[in-house]
């Protein structure tokens, strides 16, 4: 099994948070950096790889799931604008439109065994890992 | 678009303190006028309708959801976003009707109701003509 740990990631997250700290939060300002869209979290147990991603304002047969070549992940959708046209916008900060992601697991998965679940705009997709992905018991015996 | 200079933008109060050390997060929010009413749309993924506390007060709204830990003990392969309690809280300029705010939560979007005081919504003046 891989694992990813990145001392230098935290370590520039840490300095992120500390210039948050002393500049004000960014919060959809100018200098708010490009992030992919929608964010996800990632975690595996010995059977199953997790995504997680927040994305409100949904419903699960809106958001489309692929997974392709065993081992990628693609979240798509379109978020629509409640707006209406009698009414004047006066702070716009959420975005809406098409969005498309493909995300790389760590491992290979049986895409037939996929199941998601949509509860208060956090998706959640669970990815059982093809056998050969999933770690070994192995039984010592007392010689 | 029109623009309006019935509400003026005004920046959201940032000066909220945490009091316990988990992290806060401001949610991002839309705010729509209509003559009758001001709409706020809010994102908050993760939260439930019971987990919700809205308050207005002296011309303040103040909004805060509470996130339960979604999973605990896991180590996170790969992190992009952090789950925590929300809080925004914004000052309305507008005259609304405490008695009539409303709010819901759906998917993890809240939509907040705040119906303006009849005396703040435009008259129409029908005019005569004088002979």
């Amino acid at each position: 099994m891989m694992r990813f740990d990145f001392p230098i990631a935290s370590e520039l997250n840490r300095l992120q948070n500390e210039m948050d700290r002393v500049f004000g939060v960014r919060l959809g300002g100018p200098l708010a950096p490009a992030r992919a869209y929608p964010p996800v979290n990632l975690w595996e147990d010995d059977d199953y790889l997790y995504v997680e991603s927040e994305i409100p304002g949904m419903k699960l047969d809106q958001i489309e799931l692929f997974v392709s070549d065993e081992d990628q992940l693609t979240i798509q959708g379109e978020r629509k604008s409640p707006q209406d046209d009698t009414a004047i916008r006066q702070r716009g900060e959420r975005a809406f439109g098409r969005f498309s992601r493909v995300i790389a697991l760590p491992t290979g998965v049986d895409a037939d065994q996929t199941t998601a679940e949509y509860k208060a705009g956090v998706l959640t997709v669970r990815l059982a890992k093809k056998e050969e992905a999933k770690p070994k018991r192995i039984t010592v015996s007392a010689g | 678009m029109t623009e309006s200079n019935l509400t003026k933008a005004r920046q959201a109060e940032t000066t909220a303190e945490p009091t316990s050390e988990a992290p806060i997060y401001q949610p991002r929010f839309d705010i729509f006028e209509t003559d009758s009413e001001l709409t706020l749309y809010g994102d908050m993924p993760g939260v439930e309708e019971n987990q919700l506390d809205i308050r207005y007060e002296n011309e303040q709204l103040m909004i805060h959801g509470k996130v339960p830990q979604r999973h605990e003990n896991i180590k996170l392969a790969r992190q992009e976003y952090g789950v925590g309690n929300y809080h925004r809280s914004f000052v309305i300029g507008e005259s609304i009707d405490p008695k009539k705010i409303s709010a819901e939560i759906d998917n993890g979007v809240l939509v907040i109701h705040l119906p303006k005081v009849e005396a703040a919504k435009p008259r129409r003046i029908a005019v005569k003509a004088s002979n």
